[in-house]
């Protein structure tokens, strides 16, 4: 983008659309006057909505959420919330004291989060590059199993979690009896999966299920650009399948990666819905999700401040992950961001 | 099968039987809720409450009845499409704006918004969850305008879900529209609004089916605002299907068969139109 672009008539295209109002002569240059202003706040005008709905439903809240972090504020200040009373760093010293019960369980969730977001961003990357490479090739069933591999991403959370909430059930569950009843694994007790250290896998069964297909469905869009007389020219060449594989097919996919690993990395961090649908308000401490965790101390113990200086932290960590992330990625990329 | 030639670009027996066995076992992972949503949907309810078993041991549309009782889905269910679709309705539109606004026009700020626009992106839902919950409120209060708890404050609230992602998607597949056909539309004497609405709009329909899908799949399946922000009547889907579990009895079948229900117009809107999804993505955002 050049420098200043505004004082300027935006180019010499828009010189030709204003030019449309009298037929042709020497530009009038007066009388293009209201035609230009016009034009100027027209992009303005459009944007209005977007850019008021984004204000009202997130920066306004984020703004108020980062004061409310500052305040102690319990149910009974719910009301009129301006007028808790004022308490500087207090919420953050009880947020990040890994010493006391509140930061010490925070760290925790925080530390199982990670460890969640690392096996199921790399699983569902895994899984659904694999499938991408492997159904490139035309072949009997592909358009089919296409349109099956995209079902987890189309069902409504709720119905696609609640059924792994009933499939891992103890007793009546399809998981304890397959491994247990049927293949004799893990002893003839059935195992709680909801419950206890468990949990941790079930949700990221649940999450990689969930996930992949996003994955596959990104990467089978960027494989489509990549021209067909590459490979071609490889086999010709005499590169064998795994050889085009890795030479061209996995290098061509790089940026799209990097966006889609961004993407898959902030949705599992924040993932709320998953672990909610199975496991409820609480879940087991395990699998004890940022996410959950925050809204746990806000909503079922009814510390809202505490529950916001939470949040806050979170929100410079995804920021600080994302801001480095990205400067490490597009380095070497120049003009990743001419538009 | 009859030999054919083989060309140097099929692929060799190793990797197709890899690719098999690879597909195979995904397959399996994708189907498995899938079988037992709809077998266990179809049993009575001592067969779901006793040990599993891959195959019913009697089949009964029972649940299918029942659901429609034991919670009122059909009430649910109609809020969830209306806010669904509103939801989607608005984004798609606004959506369409701006990102018609930074993809023709030079503007000041405009790096500003895109940049803004998208880092809400990566805002935990459980930052402004809170906050918007006692503005709905306080405007409540103060202007006699009910947000919290009605239609509109989730309509509200999930339109902007969707709007960053769309504006991006949509951003891509204007950038994508040759330039030269809306000024041929303008010379021709359409205003800037009319090369959108005749030219623009037109050459991207996939993009926007594809932004509009992923609009509708965000709302209809969002469940922490909607558990928060809904109070009985006004109710979706994602909330109401707790409803079969009681102090006493999970009703499996009835939730099973309540989710096959609320999953169907989902799923085949998505699969229907999964090749738009694919060629939206293709143009829109991956460049």
């Amino acid at each position: 983008m050049t420098s200043a672009p505004t004082t300027l008539p935006p180019d010499a295209k828009a010189g030709g659309r204003a030019g449309r109002a009298p037929a042709g002569g020497p530009r009038p240059g007066r009388v293009r006057r209201p035609g230009r202003l016009r034009r100027t706040a027209l992009p303005y005008l459009l944007l209005l909505p977007a850019l008021l709905l984004e204000l009202l439903i997130h920066l306004v809240p984020m703004v108020m959420g980062i004061v409310m972090s500052f305040r102690q504020l319990t149910q009974f200040f719910i009301r009129d919330w301006s007028r808790a009373p004022w308490t500087g760093f207090d919420n953050y010293r009880l947020a990040v004291d890994v010493n006391r019960p509140v930061g010490e369980a925070l760290l925790g969730s925080f530390l199982t989060t990670c460890l969640f977001t690392l096996l199921s961003v790399g699983l569902c990357w895994l899984l659904g590059t694999a499938a991408a490479v492997f159904m490139q090739e035309t072949f009997r069933g592909r358009g089919f199993l296409r349109a099956l591999f995209l079902v987890p991403y189309a069902l409504p959370v709720y119905a696609a979690v609640i059924t792994w909430a009933f499939m891992f059930q103890r007793d009546n569950g399809m998981v304890n009896h397959l491994l247990h009843d049927q293949l004799g694994l893990g002893g003839a007790e059935h195992t709680f999966w909801l419950l206890g250290d468990n949990s941790f896998w079930a949700l990221l069964t649940v999450s990689v299920w969930k996930g992949w297909p996003f994955a596959f469905l990104i990467v089978m869009a960027a494989l489509q650009n990549v021209p067909r007389d590459l490979y071609e020219a490889a086999a010709l060449d005499g590169a064998g399948i795994w050889q085009q594989i890795r030479r061209i097919t996995l290098p061509s996919v790089g940026a799209v990666n990097q966006v889609l690993i961004l993407v898959l990395f902030l949705w599992t961090f924040n993932d709320f819905n998953t672990p909610f649908v199975l496991f409820g308000k609480s879940a087991p401490e395990a699998a004890d999700l940022i996410s959950i965790h925050i809204y746990q101390s806000s909503f079922v113990t009814w510390n809202f401040g505490t529950g916001s200086a939470m949040s806050v932290l979170l929100l410079l960590f995804l920021l600080l992950v994302t801001a480095g992330y990205l400067f490490f990625t597009t380095r070497g990329r120049k003009d990743a961001d001419a538009r | 099968m009859p030999a054919r030639a083989r060309s140097p670009l099929d692929p060799p027996l190793s990797f197709r039987v890899i690719r098999t066995i690879f597909l195979t076992l995904l397959s399996g992972f994708v189907l498995l809720p899938v079988y037992v949503m709809v077998t266990s949907s179809l049993k009575p309810l001592k067969d779901v409450a006793g040990q599993f078993r891959w195959i019913p041991s009697g089949l009964t549309i029972r649940p299918y009845i029942d659901i429609w009782h034991t919670v009122p889905l059909a009430k649910y269910f109609v809020n969830s499409l209306i806010v669904a679709g509103t939801a989607t309705v608005c984004s798609v539109v606004i959506a369409i704006f701006a990102a018609y606004a930074v993809s023709r026009y030079r503007f000041r700020g405009k790096r500003l918004f895109t940049v803004t626009v998208l880092s809400t992106q990566m805002f935990p839902g459980i930052l402004f969850l809170l906050p918007l919950f006692l503005i709905f409120v306080n405007i409540g209060n103060s202007t006699g305008v009910a947000l919290y708890g009605s239609r509109g404050g989730l309509i509200l609230t999930y339109l902007t879900f969707s709007l960053p992602f769309s504006i991006w998607m949509l951003i891509g597949y204007f950038d994508s529209v040759p330039r030269d056909l809306d000024e041929a539309a303008t010379v021709d004497g359409c205003g800037p609004l009319g090369a959108l609405f005749r030219v623009v709009i037109p050459a991207a329909v996939p993009g926007i089916v594809a932004v509009a899908v992923y609009a509708f799949m965000t709302a209809w399946g969002e469940v922490l605002f909607a558990s928060v922000m809904t109070n009985d009547a006004t109710r979706t889907l994602a909330v109401g299907l707790q409803g079969y579990s009681t102090q006493n009895d999970v009703y499996w079948n009835q939730i099973m068969a309540a989710s096959l229900v609320v999953s169907i117009p989902v799923v085949a809107g998505f699969l229907l139109l999964q090749k738009y999804l694919v060629a939206g993505l293709t143009a829109g955002a991956v460049k």
